[in-house]
């Protein structure tokens, strides 16, 4: 099959890449970009395992072509660390607060809670629970992610922690 | 000492050991995206295998032609049936004692079955090809309702052995039939029920669902042709177990082959299991020369890799018109599907199912169970309980329930009147378990008292009143549920897989610096073993949890184990790591008495060091002596400091709990809220308390979607309806309920660290919980049982039958 010449950022490096038309973004990012942190669970948009960012969006990578991201910013699980290696508040927060298990769906899952606290810095719980219910979870019930995205939401608006896991 | 030397409870608390809420090692690579999953692993030349299957649940193959198939550019070959049988490998053997097809040959006998293999260059491509593979079906009559299986005329399903009386669990009924298998005291129990004052009876089916892990089944096999060597990296939950069945198979020597399972996502028994999957790229492998990739996608998983449940129960039970229970009867149909692939141990094709009187003291009691075959997909996997455990337990809260509405007694009050009592223990139950310890009585008075059982009680009375003024549509519901499970598969004497007894194993080895690195042959999938059998190590001998790295899922370094499932790691590997460690300190010990010039005797343990008796001040902590262990051990004795252990455990374990739940269900609508949900665990001695609540969150919320809404169905012609998560419910955040967790501690007296085993206990107690309290909601206007799964629909259509709606 004929390929494409995409031009796109990821993870705020450069990138250039030939892609099959009908190459899917999770598959370009796993396989071509070696960034496996994304994973699939379905194959039908349902489970969220794929979440990553796109052009300030929380996006399921297995719904999207790669043909069509040039000129797009694409930031994945991968880039979510501090600039100098510290982790990003939510990927504490998940840690801390038992937020996850077979970490299968951990990354889209952190994704899409980065998103969410861009567009609602300070969500209620019933607001968390219905910002990540396009992402599922076999393993934790959700109570500690909604937890550790508190415990994120706190840590990043500069409010006292909340006690841990118990 | 002086007044800088920290305390034993300050260094005890350093260790991080049993007890403590350890915060997990495992994270820190999940949280980056650095996992290490199978579908990550890329290896050179590799190539993708992926199915052709079939459309029909039942038809006769009069031709496969894969030529338009193998002539698309990228693929290298198509394997059918007919490539398979000369190696004798178009049947593979099951853990049930039957043979499943790995491509079907004259007979497709589930929808979505295997018929051809298409190894690719690319995934893309060989799902191209897949499509391109035409084979000509002649359809046959399907069974899909297991009571019309062993009907005079019904179809023959598998015409392999439709002539075999015998099958692997005795004799064969008919030749739908798999398997008869009873257990306790019929006459006993018929004389029971012939004399009892009060008497009921009810079909209690649970319906086949689906363990549904997010991370699908998958592998990558890499056959080396100049060593003859065969390395399978996959999602295993009993890498040993597959290691042994890929010899036996393959006839490749098992010291040739190497089983890797890396980090898995999630398994909740799907993953225990061989599947065609894992044969064909296998096969491939060796016939290309190149590693194969096979990653099932979500219908193949949800339709093909396994079922559970399927399980139809007609239970009785005798009892004084007082409400003290004196019999139990149940006869279950069981439907396995088209092969019998039931991950069983050996012996036990219904599994553990005679724990099926729960937690009462029934005097006499009497099981039997037949299997039959369908035009549905094998498996028959316990998800997330032990085998059959989780029906048990739905099986007996429910018809305890049904018993209790028609003594006209409170479900809590009856459950009081007939649990186990404390001075009963150890109590052998009439189906033959000896349950090992168990405080029920205290179980349930904590969580009625916590949740203010007699108030909720109040106010459902005062909402059923202003029902039928007509003053609300809406029905409370109060869902009691009591269970024993039985976990810890098991005693050598009465629990082997293929012949291989169910013990586990651990080995420790000491670092000269005082660290270490355990070995196991359980497998996590999101339990947090890397934490937790550490934390043992860490208490029973002194080493930080930090400086101990635990190892599973390399069949070349773990010892044989035989993986995990049925909440067995804690209760066999769990004890294979304590004893490890206790030969450890034992050695350790010997070398700190000839350090310290007096006899083993004279020394004391103190958390993390050998102390002389009366003279505390002389002492060796266990870093001290690993680096001794290395240079200075006494005359005699070999350098090293390390063990190894093979846990044959004495008995299970049965964990235990009280569970109470309160809906309301909008009869107009269907719509049941969960408003509360108290879950009370003992699972014995607590190693890490936040990853038992995480286990019991998850495992409710498994429950819950399994009550509420999951199903695997079949429509007449055996099609599949719900294999995808489209139509397959998977709770998210946004409805499932929050979870209250309790706990009361009942150590297992013959485990070496007290500890039960935790993961499966909530579903198990769950499910019944739910159940009970949807029902609980409608039996004031009448209803004797409503079927699960308990969604919208049916729920209205349950209040519709009880002329709810006018």
């Amino acid at each position: 099959m004929p390929k494409s010449q995409i031009a796109l950022t990821v993870n705020g490096k450069p990138v250039e890449a030939l892609v099959e038309p009908r190459t899917l973004l999770i598959h370009f990012l796993r396989e071509q970009m070696n960034l496996t942190g994304s994973h699939i669970g379905c194959d039908t948009t349902h489970c969220g395992a794929c979440t990553v960012d796109l052009d300030g969006k929380s996006v399921k990578s297995c719904t999207v072509f790669a043909v069509q991201l040039t000129g797009s910013d694409i930031r994945t699980i991968e880039g979510m660390a501090n600039a100098d290696g510290t982790l990003h508040a939510l990927q504490e927060g998940f840690r801390e607060m038992h937020g996850l298990q077979c970490g299968f769906c951990t990354p889209g899952m952190i994704m899409r809670a980065y998103r969410l606290l861009q567009e609602n810095p300070s969500p209620t719980e019933e607001e968390i629970r219905f910002g990540i219910s396009g992402n599922l979870c076999r393993c934790t019930g959700y109570q500690n992610i909604v937890k550790a995205i508190q415990y994120a939401a706190a840590k990043l608006g500069g409010v006292p922690l909340q006690e841990a896991a118990e | 000492m002086n007044d800088m030397t920290p305390t034993s409870a300050e260094r005890a608390e350093k260790l991080q050991g049993m007890g403590c809420k350890r915060k997990r090692v495992e994270d820190i690579r999940f949280i980056q995206g650095k996992g290490n999953y199978v579908d990550d692993l890329k290896l050179p030349g590799m190539l993708y295998g992926d199915f052709t299957r079939s459309p029909h649940a039942h038809a006769r193959i009069k031709k496969i032609d894969p030529s338009k198939a193998k002539a698309v550019p990228g693929v290298l070959a198509v394997l059918t049936a007919a490539d398979l049988k000369p190696l004798s490998l178009h049947y593979m053997p099951t853990l049930a004692g039957d043979v499943a097809a790995v491509l079907a040959e004259e007979k497709v006998l589930y929808q979505n079955q295997e018929v051809a293999f298409v190894i690719a260059e690319d995934r893309y491509v060989a799902a191209d090809a897949t499509d391109l593979v035409e084979v000509e079906y002649e359809g046959l009559p399907v069974v899909i309702d297991p009571f019309k299986a062993m009907a005079k005329d019904a179809p023959v399903l598998r015409e392999d052995i439709k002539d075999k009386t015998d099958g692997a669990h005795g004799s064969r009924k008919h030749y739908n039939h798999i398997f008869a298998w009873e257990m306790g005291d019929k006459d006993g129990t018929d004389a029971a029920f012939r004399k009892a004052e009060v008497t009921v009876k009810e079909v209690i089916s649970y319906q086949r669902v689906h363990p549904c892990p997010l991370e699908t089944c998958q592998c990558v096999a890499s056959f080396d042709k100049i060593k003859g060597e065969l390395t399978i990296w996959g999602t295993f939950q009993a890498p040993h177990v597959i290691r042994t069945v890929a010899s036996l198979i393959s006839k490749i020597p098992e010291h040739k082959i190497h089983v890797i399972a890396p980090d898995i996502g999630g398994g909740f028994g799907n993953k225990v299991g061989a599947y065609p999957g894992y044969i064909c790229a296998i096969v491939a492998s060796i016939v290309t020369g190149r590693p194969v990739k096979w990653v099932e996608d979500r219908i193949e998983n949800l339709s093909t890799t396994a079922f559970a449940r399927d399980y139809h129960m007609t239970a009785e039970i005798a009892a004084t018109k007082d409400g003290r229970v004196t019999g139990l009867r149940v006869h279950t149909l069981a439907d396995h599907g088209a092969f019998d692939a039931c991950a069983d141990p050996s012996k036990w094709p219904a599994g553990f199912f005679n724990i099926v009187t729960g937690s009462y003291d029934f005097p006499v009691a009497h099981v039997s169970v037949d299997g039959v075959y369908s035009n549905k997909a094998p498996g028959g996997v316990a998800y997330r309980c032990s085998f059959r455990v989780t029906e048990a337990a739905y099986c007996i809260e429910r018809v305890m329930d049904i018993m209790a509405l028609k003594l006209g007694l409170d479900p809590a009050e009856f459950r009081m009147k007939n649990l186990i009592r404390r001075e009963q223990f150890p109590y052998t139950s009439a189906l033959g378990w000896e349950y090992d310890s168990g405080d029920y009585h205290v179980a349930l008075k904590k969580a009625m008292d916590t949740v203010g059982y007699a108030k909720l009680r109040a106010e459902q009375k005062a909402k059923q009143e202003a029902f039928r003024r007509g003053e609300t549509r809406e029905l409370m519901g109060i869902g009691v549920a009591f269970f024993t499970e039985i976990v810890g598969a098991g005693p050598s004497r009465n629990c082997d897989i293929l012949g291989i007894a169910m013990f586990d194993s651990a080995e420790i080895r000491i670092h000269p610096t005082g660290t270490a690195i355990a070995r196991l042959g359980t497998k996590s999938q999101g339990q947090g073993h890397e934490t937790t059998y550490a934390q043992i190590i860490a208490s029973e001998i002194g080493l930080p949890a930090d400086n101990i790295t635990v190892e599973e899922g390399n069949t070349d370094t773990a010892p044989y184990g035989l993986g995990t499932y049925g909440s067995r790691s804690t209760p066999v590997s769990g004890a294979a790591t304590a004893m490890a460690a206790r030969k450890i300190k034992a050695k350790a010990q010997m070398i700190a008495a000839h350090l310290l010039e007096v006899h083993d005797d004279d020394l004391e343990w103190d958390v993390d060091r050998f102390r002389v008796r009366g003279n505390p001040e002389r002492f060796k902590t266990m870093t001290e002596l690993a680096w001794a262990a290395y240079n200075s051990v006494p005359p005699g004795m070999e350098p090293g400091l390390e063990a190894v252990s093979y846990y044959d455990p004495p008995n299970m374990t049965y964990p235990f709990g009280a569970y109470i739940c309160v809906v309301d269900v909008d009869v107009d609508t269907g719509v049941t809220k969960v408003r509360r949900f108290y879950a009370l665990d003992d699972c014995g001695t607590r190693i890490n308390p936040m990853i038992i609540e995480g286990q019991i969150h998850g495992g409710l919320t498994e429950a819950f979607g399994i009550a509420m809404g999951q199903e695997i169905h079949y429509d007449d012609e055996g099609n599949v309806t719900t294999a995808s998560f489209m139509d397959y419910f998977l709770p998210t955040a946004v409805e499932t309920p929050k979870w209250e967790t309790d706990w009361t501690t009942t150590p297992s007296p013959h485990h070496p660290i007290g500890a039960k085993g935790v993961g499966e206990s909530p579903n198990v107690g769950g499910v019944p919980c739910f159940a009970n309290a949807v029902n609980d909601a409608f039996k004031f206007l009448g209803s004797t049982h409503i079927a699960m799964p308990h969604d919208n629909w049916r729920t209205w259509m349950a209040a519709d039958k009880l002329g709810l709606h006018g």
